[in-house]
């Protein structure tokens, strides 16, 4: 709610006229101030922000002001594609994090400890549409292994699953080509997903790498992992079975505080890859000047991070039973 | 002047030698800075050290974009620009912003984190929940809001920053005057009668400098990736300006042509000056504060 009013303030209230900045060269009054009453810019700001609550509740997020049509609509129809890059991503992050990490912290203070942390670093200090372009030239346009850009082959968009009347369909290509038992559909859509989402997983692997080689190192010098040690338990099963589950209860809080810092990541990644979701959306509205879709695509931001927040809250006192809501 | 010289240069070359016996993480300190350095005075010399003018136009002679050669050793760009002389004044932007957004996060988180933590109440309530409510949400796209509502220029790249970035100081800043404000230290001055504004700048403020400088380090790697996210979005300054930002934005059309030396040397360029802010921030909250790490 509070998110909400600054997005709109930031939007609205900041110098700088909407409606005058959307036409760049001068205009005629009449046709500006039919604009301005066509969006409602012309009531006092204090009504402006009640109609436009008014109008999220019911899941209304204005009309935009290049096309006039709903910008709810718009974005629900590019959410999908944002959605399966982020889970990609996120899985990638994750797991070449974590499992770095828990190489680092086995290997305290060796040569290897060192070089995947110098490795971390160096992962967050690259703008990650310069590793997507770095991706795009190697593996795209020098070795032609992966395609550059785009969601799939432009006839191999997968229907989802029709049974009957009913049609189900998630918008994550993905699933969708699963579900219509295509497999060649199925492997195009990893095919195109595979850069973006190892591009956008390698900038944020870092800091689940050093998350997790912190609390590693600090589980396995407890006592029950020396125990287990002990009782004869293969070293594998003593590092992943025991020690990095009690290590992997930050590192899920900490992937839903960087939900926010992937949807960030998207925003640059679908651009360099043509990813036609909400990030590219965004970016092309900045450039037709189009403030009612940018304030909707934000606003729908931040409620799907209070909403993943409020998710890994729910799973967070689910998985350690010490934690009540 | 000379004495002032004296003085600082007195203070630092011990402090640097130190640091070369602090372990790995004095020498992760002076890597970042000596690439930090490097990179500031590229920037400033480039008026000197550019063999061409970084704006003009096709200095080499079409075809363009032309790859790395002896003449242009980092290559030209599809107007016939030099690289390498685009390379060396490109910084400028960047750095500025960098520099401006970080000021700007200084002049309000500090005051706001120093004041509200210290004074409570209803003003600590109503900033706290403000500020993370800015805290949660996706920085860059909040950025982008901001820069999009706000127009092109160094000046509001540099605020649109600070607005994503204030919070992080606010909250470093609170964490540590609610610690330090409860200490024996804190209440035996202010049992000896000191007021509150020598308790709050003499006793408290010192204690929290070292964190701001750590958090202010990562802060400038974190202000030059957004600053080139945001140029990437086209809401970076005036294309006339030479800046690593676009140069890296305006090559991905050259990516299908195979002109890899157009992206490449801008890229690494960031990734340089972003890397030597992140070592930094690592090595002096290693050094600054040996309790947090871990």
């Amino acid at each position: 709610m509070l998110l909400l009013t600054i997005v709109f303030l930031v939007v609205r209230v900041l110098p700088g006229d909407p409606v005058l900045l959307h036409f760049e060269k001068a205009e005629k009054p009449e046709a500006i101030e039919a604009m301005r009453r066509n969006l409602g810019l012309d009531k006092p700001i204090v009504i402006q922000y009640f109609e436009y609550l008014g109008g999220l509740l019911q899941g209304n997020l204005g009309k935009s002001m290049q096309d006039y049509s709903p910008v709810g609509q718009q974005i629900f129809s590019a959410f999908p594609a944002t959605l399966e890059l982020a889970i990609y991503s996120m899985i990638i992050a994750v797991v070449i994090g974590v499992l770095l990490g828990v190489r680092a912290a086995k290997a305290y203070n060796s040569i290897q400890d060192h070089s995947i942390r110098a490795f971390g670093i160096v992962t967050y200090a690259i703008p990650v549409f310069f590793l997507g372009m770095i991706f795009q030239m190697v593996f795209g346009i020098y070795f032609h292994w992966f395609p550059t850009g785009s969601r799939t082959f432009p006839t191999m968009e997968p229907n989802g699953l029709t049974v009957g009347d009913i049609h189900i369909s998630t918008g994550l290509y993905t699933i969708d080509s699963l579900l219509e038992g295509n497999l060649s559909k199925f492997i195009q859509a990893v095919r195109y997903l595979f850069l973006p989402s190892l591009t956008l997983g390698l900038v944020l692997c870092g800091i689940f790498l050093r998350l997790t080689r912190s609390n590693m190192l600090e589980t396995l010098r407890q006592d029950f992992v020396t125990a287990a040690k002990a009782r004869g338990l293969k070293e594998t099963t003593v590092t992943y079975g025991y020690a990095l589950r009690t290590a992997f209860l930050p590192v899920l809080t900490m992937m839903g505080l960087q939900f926010a810092a992937l949807l960030g990541g998207a925003i640059l990644t679908e651009t360099t890859f043509s990813w036609p979701g909400l990030g590219r959306y965004i970016v092309e509205r900045i450039n037709f000047r189009d403030y009612t879709a940018i304030q909707g695509a934000v606003v729908f931001f931040g409620l799907l991070v209070a909403l993943v927040s409020l998710f890994v809250d729910i799973l967070y006192a689910f998985l350690d039973p010490r934690i009540r809501l | 002047m000379q004495k002032i010289k004296h003085s600082i240069l007195g203070q630092l070359i011990p402090g640097l030698s130190s640091l070369t016996k602090r372990g790995a993480a004095g020498w992760i300190t002076i890597i970042g800075a000596v690439l930090v350095v490097s990179i500031v005075l590229m920037t400033l010399l480039a008026p000197w050290i550019s063999p061409h003018d970084p704006s003009a136009i096709d200095v080499n002679p079409p075809p363009n974009p032309a790859p790395p050669s002896e003449q242009f050793p980092l290559g030209t760009n599809h107007l016939g620009q030099d690289m390498l002389s685009r390379i060396f004044w490109g910084g400028s932007i960047m750095l500025q912003v960098a520099v401006l957004s970080v000021f700007i996060c200084l002049i309000i988180g500090m005051p706001l984190g120093l004041l509200s933590s210290y004074a409570g109440g209803v003003l600590d309530k109503t900033s706290s929940l403000i500020m993370d409510s800015i805290y949660a949400f996706p920085g860059l796209v909040l950025a982008i809001a901001i820069a999009a509502t706000l127009g092109r220029g160094v000046v509001n790249m540099a605020l649109s920053i600070a607005v994503v970035y204030i919070p992080s100081y606010f909250r470093v800043i609170r964490s540590q005057v609610l610690t330090i404000k409860e200490l024996t230290y804190t209440e035996a001055a202010k049992a000896a009668g000191a007021k509150r504004r020598t308790i709050l700048f003499r006793y408290i403020l010192p204690n929290v400098v070292p964190s701001i400088v750590v958090v202010a380090t990562v802060n400038f790697a974190d202000a030059i990736l957004t600053a080139a996210g945001l140029t990437f979005v086209g809401l970076g300054v005036e294309k006339s300006i030479p800046d690593w930002g676009y140069d890296l934005t305006d090559g991905r059309a050259l990516l299908p042509i195979g002109a890899w030396w157009v992206i490449t040397f801008p890229g690494i360029m960031i990734v340089l000056l972003a890397l030597g802010f992140t070592l930094m921030g690592e090595g002096l909250s290693e050094l600054l504060n040996p309790r947090l790490e871990q």
